[in-house]
């Protein structure tokens, strides 16, 4: 039950994706142009992104527990550190690059180009070495207390 | 429909879904969280992969239930191995970040996290920069 509802929430989501446009590079690249030609459409995803999440969220969270498990796992306040804008500022520049964030590029698998596929293998790559990194570094401490605090919840 | 509109409507879906996924599995709709989980070796494999998996689906059912609208369009030519740093710091960034577009962007943002108020705001300035270089050095689009 619980694959199948995020399943379906994948399918939407990705739907979402296709018809606002972002799973078009040229569409992203030219939110990010900046020279004098830019696209403000992606300005419009977010939007009205935000507009529904915001609203909505706050009605399922009324409720004590989400329908299938036992507790919502939502990230709390947290402050603003040197490793999230980092890790932003990488991103961004591969997002200026390709035009692909996380999202469409999974969905442009359905493309099914060699450019798409590229891209995704490396992404994913980048992702299990940041794991990697990770358990290094939690290996070579001692303190197996401090694991838990130096990885703060997803947004 | 007007282009603005289209990316207005599209937005609506992406934050319908994020909520639906909240609603029945109280996750975030992160997707970088839920697919850095997948090759982190994070708990809740079952759930995860049938979401990436349901991103790749969405895709097909666009590619051939709707094939008037080009959906995939093709990404700028540029080397491979251009590609492959794109997806590398893609990939790393976001979890360095614990979140990419969705997560900080959009889920973020709704709930008015500053951290993810950050977040968008320095990788859409790294973005504009990175494609300013691109044009500025040539071998732009």
């Amino acid at each position: 039950m619980r694959a199948l509802a995020a399943g379906l929430a994948g399918v939407v989501f990705s739907l979402g994706l296709g018809l606002a446009g972002m799973t078009d590079p040229a569409n992203v690249q030219g939110f990010l142009d900046f020279s004098g030609h830019w696209k403000p459409a992606l300005a419009f995803v977010m939007g009205g992104a935000i507009l529904v999440h915001a609203g909505s969220r706050w009605l399922v969270l009324r409720r004590r527990a989400p329908l299938l498990e036992p507790a919502f796992s939502v990230p709390g306040a947290a402050p603003v550190d040197a490793r999230l804008l980092a890790g932003s500022a990488l991103f961004g520049v591969g997002w200026g690059l390709s035009g692909y964030c996380p999202g469409p590029a999974f969905t442009s698998l359905a493309a099914g180009t060699v450019d798409a596929l590229t891209f995704v293998a490396s992404m994913l790559l980048g992702m299990w070495l940041f794991a990697a990194v990770v358990r290094r570094r939690e290996a070579r401490k001692e303190h197996p207390a401090s694991a838990s605090s130096s990885e703060p919840v997803d947004a | 429909m007007h282009p603005f509109l289209l990316a207005l409507a599209g937005g609506a879906v992406i934050g319908l879904a994020a909520t639906f996924l909240l609603y029945f599995n109280g996750r975030v709709a992160g997707v970088s969280g839920i697919a850095g989980g997948l090759v982190g070796g994070a708990e809740g494999r079952p759930w995860r992969l049938a979401f990436v998996g349901g991103l790749l689906l969405g895709g097909l059912l666009l590619r051939f239930a709707w094939p008037e609208k080009a959906v995939f369009g093709a990404l700028p030519a540029r080397s491979p191995a251009l590609l492959v740093v794109a997806g590398l710091l893609v990939g790393y960034g976001t979890r360095l970040a614990n979140g990419c577009t969705s997560g900080h962007g959009v889920c973020g943002l709704s709930r008015g996290s500053v951290r993810s108020l950050a977040a968008t705001l320095t990788f859409m300035a790294t973005g504009a920069g990175t494609v300013l270089a691109a044009r500025v050095l040539g071998g732009a689009r």
